[in-house]
């Protein structure tokens, strides 16, 4: 019955349905397999030259998001896949943490030790660093022409009100390089003052990306004038043709891009073969390629590079804040879902603060009244808050509630209730600081 | 499935008929697919969503869900998605209930052609699509960059709830159309003559007679905009619009180690608000008879339009499919273009980007082609044999199958995802030795189940308007259930399960969150998949959007043909052609 059922729908298919072939087939025996969320024009020159250097190895790449390969290894543990590659840190704290992955220690001599202030390697032995990458500014040159702005050069320049709607980032939830741009700030500001330039930016903001590439995307396309993002998606690029720029601000974050091989890799010997090739010269100079522009970790590499390839072992606006990856790891997931509740979520809300806040500061001038002046501190002082104190980010009990608890740790709430606490105190403080700001306009 | 034990006949010869109106094989037929839904969806979603309902220290709970209802931004989001789909549906409606009247009631040259183009929108790449609706529609898109130009103000087309209906009603208006053409061309021509000899014509022949007759359909298509619309994810993250459930259960679920419930509570809370949207979309039509007993699939006299009306309907038509290929033709351009950014239109033109992904493309085609053709076909079985056993059967738990089915359009394709590596990736295939979590016929099934909905109300909605009384007249003619069935219930539904066969078809194949869980091998991938890996740089942006067109392309052939077979059988089974 069920056959004949469909036989006069299944026959405006049955044509086309034909013409294929089964698809699919096993590959050969000595085959890496990879997971990754790096673009094919990385992968891709890295698997053919691998391959080519050591014949009858067949290199299969299978491109996922992070959060998606994640879950993948994790799902798959009777028979993984062999090699994690992504930038994220985050995702392989994860990796690491669930005891998904194994310990190497690569052979490749001439690595760089530190980058920036970041170590290249675990300290644990369980990912190495192949590439770094800095967070910095990049701008359409177009949009910023159309729109008569100034190129940004500090993060600080962010912050004037002439970029109002003309900046995006990706959310530090999404994007575990954007996380540890917003960490440097916070720990190179100190966490009062470096919220208060998140927020300051975050007045300024068009969009909160959900993804990485969201932003270099919308910068590309001139959706928004400047993108908060890391070196080689703007360098890539720029080489590609785009109208676009990359600057490092006089403080950034260096990261290092990752990869590691997978608990119970089935060969592990071509594993380890692979990510000595990513660390030999001849594979560190791949990542010189205009469509990858990653910075190499081999530091002889750099003689290779063109003129005016960005060093981070020797430019000194790459050196990088000294980092403490404790105090990180401490807050990591309440710091991603902090971020959302007072800036992703209230987007609209703070833009609309920080517009009345702007407005009434052209309008007024320096010759305000003590009043006026009064009331637009007070809005900016709302405007800059943020609902949890250093301390309590760090605390155990309440940052516990964003992670999986281990046995008998004990918390001082849900997390569904820390951030619903958030969200209001953020929208109100959104909808004062506007109205005080509007206040001061009248109070002349 | 053997026929032998067939019971011939309305002779209550054993309990089973007399009791719940059905005959063997349909009991056979209801355990078929009930097993099918819970091996593929209900086990593997059952195991994802379990954390919903554990405490933190452990043991089962309701407290997240009490932490949704208390939590503001949760609450907002709830009445956004709420609002939106149903404006969606609103706007939907007056693109899709003119073109679709148009299409079937008067004579149009080129009918077949605009029904495929009406289908198009439904294709939209993943990323290629957003990109090229960023750069016609966005805050600088080309249309907004010539209105700065010439009048000094921007439309925000893109820019919050707004910008979602708006994106949304052109993404899946073809859902309405499809139902409503289907209907439409079912509804007995004798009933339209009947009211014009009563003194009816125009509008109130339309409003009082046709709309009504042809309602089962609309219902079907609007019910499915509002159920895709409530729980879509892509158009909010492409929007940027975070205020919704669907992209707030998305960022939770899909963000590196965090380990909150709230995803998968809202998720679930999405499974019972569309499942709701359908059970009331049935309450409103129970009750009514909507079948017509005459030849069934004759459909609506096809008349010929006078001057004045020629061009109104044209214009319309025109004005309708230009807006909805808008974002196709920016899916084009992009993929001939060598740089656009913040322009009016490419800096310049190019088919290189055709040259890099024409090794490639061959492989992607026939795998989409195969996975989703599969998948369009499970789906049109299971979706006929459910509306067969929901409207014709009074067995029990039918209903249950049902919603069951439906509940898969509010599944996030990560999630099926996950559920079906969790559930099968230890079991493995006889022969070659594989996972059947990633041998690609997985990936035929998470499709297959994740558009079951869509052929499910198609083939429910062609039903409505069979006549039992056809049946019986069969059936007292001496065919046995199975000819009934093949020989006058499938050939009257013909349309509808065309248009359910369609709607799967076509957004399968450009599914991505599944596909990017289940497919290990780049030989298994469809052109999602390719799309994807392209669209993660700024250089694969142009290879991107040509494989995006290849994904379009190929779905406007697959429906052409469809159209053309179907307007063939309905050429034979209409007495139009002889009348004018």
């Amino acid at each position: 019955m069920l056959a004949t059922l469909t036989r006069r729908g299944a026959l405006a298919t049955a044509a086309l349905v034909l013409v294929v072939g089964a698809a699919g087939g096993q590959g050969a025996e000595n085959r890496l397999i990879i997971v990754t969320s790096f673009p094919k024009d990385l992968t891709a020159p890295y698997a053919k030259a691998f391959e080519k250097k050591y014949p009858g190895t067949k290199v299969e790449v299978q491109n996922r998001n992070t959060a998606a390969a994640v879950t993948f290894i994790r799902e798959t543990k009777s028979n993984p896949p062999d090699i994690m590659w992504a930038s994220a840190p985050d995702a392989f704290a994860v990796l690491k943490s669930d005891k998904l992955l194994q310990k190497y220690q690569p052979k490749a001599k001439g690595i760089a030790q530190k980058v920036g202030a970041y170590p290249v390697n675990d300290p644990d032995g369980f990912y190495v660093g192949f590439a770094a990458s800095g967070y910095g500014i990049m701008y359409n040159t177009r949009y910023l022409k159309a729109n008569r702005l100034a190129a940004p050069k500090e993060w600080g320049d962010l912050k004037k009100a002439t970029y109002y709607r003309h900046v995006g980032i990706s959310a530090p939830s999404r994007s575990g390089t954007t996380h540890l741009t917003v960490e440097t700030i916070l720990q190179g500001e100190g966490w009062d003052k470096g919220w208060a330039t998140l927020l300051e930016i975050g007045g300024n903001l068009a969009d909160v990306s959900d993804r990485s590439f969201g932003v270099p995307d919308a910068v590309n396309s001139g959706q928004y004038g400047v993108g908060i993002v890391i070196d080689f998606f703007g360098l890539s690029a720029r080489a590609s043709g785009f109208p676009v720029e990359f600057v490092y601000p006089s403080v950034t974050a260096i990261v290092p891009a990752n990869i590691g091989i997978v608990a119970n890799a089935k060969n592990r010997k071509v594993a380890e073969d692979f990510i000595e090739f990513l660390l030999s010269e001849e594979g560190q100079q791949i990542l010189l390629d205009p469509k990858i522009q990653r910075l190499p970790v081999r530091l002889s590499t750099y003689k290779k590079a063109p003129a005016g390839y960005p060093n981070p072992f020797t430019d000194k606006r790459l050196k990088g804040i000294p980092f403490n990856s404790e105090l990180s790891e401490g807050r990591y997931e309440l710091l991603n879902s902090l971020f959302d509740r007072v800036i992703t979520f209230r987007l609209k809300d703070l833009n609309a603060a920080w517009q009345a806040i702007h407005t009434a500061e052209a309008q007024l001038g320096p010759r305000g009244s003590a009043e006026a002046k009064r009331l637009i501190a007070q809005a900016r002082t709302l405007a800059t808050a943020v609902p949890v104190t250093e301390k309590e980010a760090s605390d155990p009990t309440i940052a516990g509630a964003f992670r999986r608890l281990k046995k008998g740790e004990k918390v001082a709430g849900r997390q569904a209730e820390f951030e619903s606490r958030w969200d209001a105190t953020a929208s109100k403080n959104y909808a004062e600081a506007r109205a005080l700001a509007e206040k001061a306009l009248t109070a002349k | 499935m053997t026929t032998t034990t067939l019971s011939a006949g309305p002779r209550p010869r054993f309990s089973l008929a007399a009791r719940y109106g059905a005959s063997m094989p349909q009991v056979v037929a209801l355990f078929a697919v009930a097993i099918f839904l819970i091996a593929f969806l209900v086990v593997p979603i059952v195991r994802v969503f379990m954390v919903a309902f554990t405490h933190p220290e452990g043991g089962f709970t309701l407290v997240h869900f009490g932490d949704f209802f208390r939590t503001r931004l949760l609450r907002e989001a709830f009445w956004n998605s709420l609002y939106v789909a149903t404006m969606t549906v609103v706007l939907a409606s007056l693109i899709a209930v003119p073109l679709a009247t148009i299409l079937s009631r008067f004579r149009f040259r080129g009918a077949a052609l605009i029904h495929t183009l009406g289908v198009v929108p439904l294709v939209m790449p993943p990323f290629v699509g957003a990109v090229a609706m960023q750069l016609i529609y966005g805050r600088n898109g080309s249309i907004n960059l010539l209105l700065m130009d010439w009048f000094g103000f921007r439309i925000p087309f893109m820019e919050g709830l707004n910008g979602v209906i708006f994106v949304e009603a052109l993404h899946y208006f073809p859902f309405i159309l499809l139902n409503l053409s289907a209907s439409l061309s079912n509804i007995d021509s004798a009933m339209e003559e009947s009211a014009q000899n009563l003194g009816a014509h125009g509008f109130t022949l339309f409003s009082r007679i046709v709309f009504p007759l042809a309602l089962p359909g609309y219902i079907a298509g609007a019910a499915l905009v509002f159920v895709k619309v409530f729980d879509d994810l892509a158009t909010p993250l492409l929007l940027n619009v975070n205020n919704m459930l669907a992209p707030q259960a998305f960022l939770k679920i899909t963000s590196v180690g965090i380990t909150d419930p709230m995803g998968f509570v809202i998720s679930v809370i999405m499974v019972i608000c569309s499942v709701g949207g359908l059970a009331l979309s049935g309450l409103l039509l129970r009750g009514r008879d909507f079948s017509t007993q005459q030849r069934g699939g004759g459909g609506l006299s096809q008349r010929e339009l006078r001057r004045g009306g020629r061009i109104a309907a044209t214009a319309f038509v025109i004005f309708a499919v230009a807006l909805a290929l808008s974002p196709h033709v920016g899916i084009f351009l992009l993929s001939i273009a060598t740089v656009w950014s913040y322009a009016v239109l490419p800096d310049a033109f190019t088919l290189a980007h055709y040259q890099t992904i024409f090794r490639e493309a061959g492989p992607l085609i026939s795998n989409t082609v195969l996975y989703c053709g599969l998948a369009g076909l499970i789906d049109v079985i299971l979706g006929a044999t459910i509306a067969y056993i929901v409207l014709r059967t009074r067995l029990p738990g039918r209903r249950l199958v049902e919603q069951v089915a439906m509940s898969a359009v509010a599944i996030p394709g990560l999630v099926l995802g996950i559920g079906l590596l969790r559930t099968y990736y230890d079991v493995m295939l006889p022969f070659s030795g594989e996972s059947l979590a990633t041998f690609w016929g997985m990936l035929v099934i998470a499709y297959a189940v994740r558009r079951l909905p869509y052929a499910m109300s198609a083939a429910t909605a062609a039903l409505r308007q069979v006549h039992l009384s056809l049946e019986e007249a069969a059936e007292s003619l001496g065919a046995g259930k199975f000819t009934t069935l093949t020989r006058v219930v499938v050939p009257l539904m013909t349309g509808g399960l065309l248009a359910g066969f369609v709607t799967s078809f076509a957004t399968a194949a450009v599914e991505l969150s599944a596909t990017l869980m289940l497919v290990t091998r780049a030989g298994d991938a469809p052109l999602a998949y390719g799309i994807y890996v392209y669209m993660q740089s700024a250089a694969g942006r142009g290879p991107g959007a040509a494989l995006g067109v290849v994904a379009v392309v190929v779905v406007a052939i697959a429906t052409f043909v469809s159209y053309r077979i179907a307007e063939h059988e309905r050429g034979l089974k209409s007495r139009v052609g002889a009348l004018s």
